[in-house]
């Protein structure tokens, strides 16, 4: 018994200061994600997750430069970027693939100009590593700054979550109703921002796709409850994130080398695999007529299409 | 809220739409639309497609602003925020991955409007439920939204739109994409709707047969004018003609109306404004 516990939590794990630390910063920030993922996800906003990723990184290797935190940086550029995207028409959907593409083009060549400068400023090669694929063991910022932003990022969700629902099934019905729908699909890309910002920190800019959308797209194949939807991905991601942060610190004793592989690799890697095992069933449940009690004979007569 | 009515006022129609034009980037899309609707009545507003039906029901929602006249709901000038009207959008497409059951959908028309998370309450959920019953959803209530048919989606936005108690409900083309027997059963259910809960329903559409048996009037939208009336005094050809600007002609085939454009105006005649009716 004792050699399966030390077989599966190699020796130090939980006495390690940097790992408690990734723990609970990982495990906040894949929150985060997962409540902002779900809309991202019902919106078909994708595309725009991973765009602000990739402004995220030229915001962290950007700040870098400039001697601030990486996540200044990335949060404070991923605002700017949600802000241009809103601006040139991310509220149109035919728009919206447009002003992405324009703004992640633009933030992918900032963040090669900027990485090339880190690295020749500082003579290491880790500034690359570090924003776009995270460093969860070394993260510069505090605690209490990342519970702000978090705590940020789900008070605006948790406030606009009726009308961005709304607004999410049908934009004509939200503002029938009086619902600012511009407005709350603003305040919620800022929001979306922030999330992406504070994975950026965990598993990377470029990874924070896999952290907002894999545990949403999970979560929905499993329920058809708006809330249950948002608890499951929580617990996909935060499970993903505490799976991958113990399989790299494990991976570190698995060879004679005594090389720990990235935890981005762990987080992505066991997220994907809870998407590919919940895949299936639903493929298979949604092939099933919607499940009706006995048959009921109703006023119309008509008959239920599946 | 009794001092305000005299008794021997004559009751304030539901719907006053006066003299409303619109014009898009250069476009006359209605010109001097002018129609009333009465409490509880049943209002068809039907016209080729193109003709401003979908633009008409936006300015009524206050989602379009008009160039010229006005709209007042219960003799009031319409405000931004006014929960007195329901709307029925033409195309909702409800995501088959949204997590979402038929309920939901309901309960959202109640509060979605108002900010933060939703919170469950008897009260709620009642009134979700004899909405739902209202419009004979019953037996899908806990369906995903996504995977219903047509018609059943089509009942659910309708009890969506209902659940605010609306004195007026629009639908934009809530048949355009129904097999007929389902659009019958729609067209029924709002008109039942309309007499038990005393709610005015306008309804567009480019093909009125289906809605015949039920009209208690009819907005006629043509090349963006309008003439309304009930059924029998708007669908004759010289006021469609005149509407048209060209001759049309209405037919009566087995009980059902068709318009057809006259000898010499199909050529001329725009394809947009081409006169409903003729197909179905």
């Amino acid at each position: 018994m004792h050699e399966l516990y030390t077989w599966v939590f190699e020796p130090g794990f939980f006495t390690s200061g940097p790992v408690r630390t990734a723990l609970v910063i990982g495990g906040l920030t894949a929150v985060v994600s997962a409540v902002a993922g779900v809309f991202t996800v019902l919106r078909g906003q994708s595309f725009a997750g991973h765009s602000l990723g990739d402004v995220s990184a030229a915001g962290g290797s950007g700040a870098l430069l400039i001697g601030l935190t990486p996540l200044t940086g990335f949060i404070g550029l991923g605002v700017l970027g949600a802000g241009a995207m809103d601006l040139i028409g991310i509220q149109r959907v035919r728009g919206r693939d447009l002003a992405t593409g324009i703004v992640l083009g633009a933030a992918i060549g900032l963040t090669a100009l900027f990485l090339y400068l880190d690295t020749s400023a500082s003579a290491t090669t880790g500034a690359a590593q570090q924003i776009l694929f995270g460093s969860i063991f070394t993260i510069t910022s505090t605690l209490p700054v990342i519970i702000t932003f978090s705590a940020l990022a789900l008070g605006a969700i948790a406030l606009i979550w009726r009308p961005l629902l709304l607004a999410t099934v049908s934009s004509d019905i939200a503002a029938a109703r009086g619902v600012p729908v511009r407005l709350v699909g603003l305040a919620y890309m800022l929001a979306l921002a922030v999330a992406v910002g504070l994975s950026s920190l965990t598993v990377g800019a470029i990874l924070s796709t896999a952290l907002l959308i894999g545990p949403a797209a999970t979560s929905l194949h499993l329920t058809t409850r708006m809330g249950r939807a948002m608890v499951l991905a929580c617990l996909t991601g935060v499970a993903a994130t505490w799976a991958g942060i113990l399989l790299a610190y494990d991976s570190y004793y698995w060879g004679s080398a005594h090389q720990g592989l990235p935890v981005s690799f762990f987080i992505v890697a066991v997220i994907f695999a809870a998407y590919l095992l919940t895949a299936l069933p639903a493929r298979r449940a949604a092939a099933r007529p919607p499940e009706t009690a006995a048959p009921v004979t109703d006023a119309t007569g008509d008959q239920i299409a599946a | 809220m009794t001092e305000h009515a005299p008794a021997s006022a004559p009751a304030t129609d539901v719907l006053d739409v006066a003299g409303v034009s619109v014009s898009l980037s250069g476009r006359q899309i209605l010109d001097d639309v002018s129609f009333a609707v009465g409490a509880g009545q049943f209002t068809g507003l039907i016209g080729p497609n193109g003709a401003g039906k979908t633009t008409l029901l936006r300015v009524i929602l206050g989602l379009q602003r008009a160039s010229a006249g006005t709209v007042a709901l219960a003799g009031q000038p319409r405000s931004r925020r006014d929960s007195s009207v329901g709307y029925v959008p033409q195309k909702v497409l409800l995501d088959p991955d949204m997590p979402m059951r038929a309920r939901d959908l309901v309960a959202l028309g109640a509060d979605g409007h108002r900010f933060g998370v939703p919170i469950r309450s008897r009260a709620r959920r009642d009134a979700v439920a004899q909405m739902l019953h209202a419009v004979d959803a019953d037996r899908f209530a806990d369906a995903r939204v996504g995977l219903l048919s047509g018609g059943e989606q089509q009942r659910v936005l309708i009890a969506q739109a209902l659940i605010s108690q609306p004195k007026l409900l629009l639908l934009d083309e809530p048949l355009a994409n129904l097999d007929i027997r389902s659009g019958q059963e729609i067209v029924s259910l709002l008109a039942r709707i309309a007499a038990e809960q005393q709610v005015a329903v306008l309804l567009s559409a480019h093909e009125m047969n289906p809605l015949l048996p039920v009209m208690d009037r009819v907005v006629y939208l043509a090349g963006g004018r309008a003439a309304s009336g009930p059924a029998d005094q708007v669908i004759r050809a010289d006021v469609l003609s005149s509407l048209y600007g060209y001759h049309v002609d209405v037919l009566h085939v087995h009980g059902r109306v068709l318009v057809v454009a006259g000898p010499g105006a199909g050529q001329d005649a725009d394809l947009a404004a081409a006169p409903a009716g003729e197909t179905g």
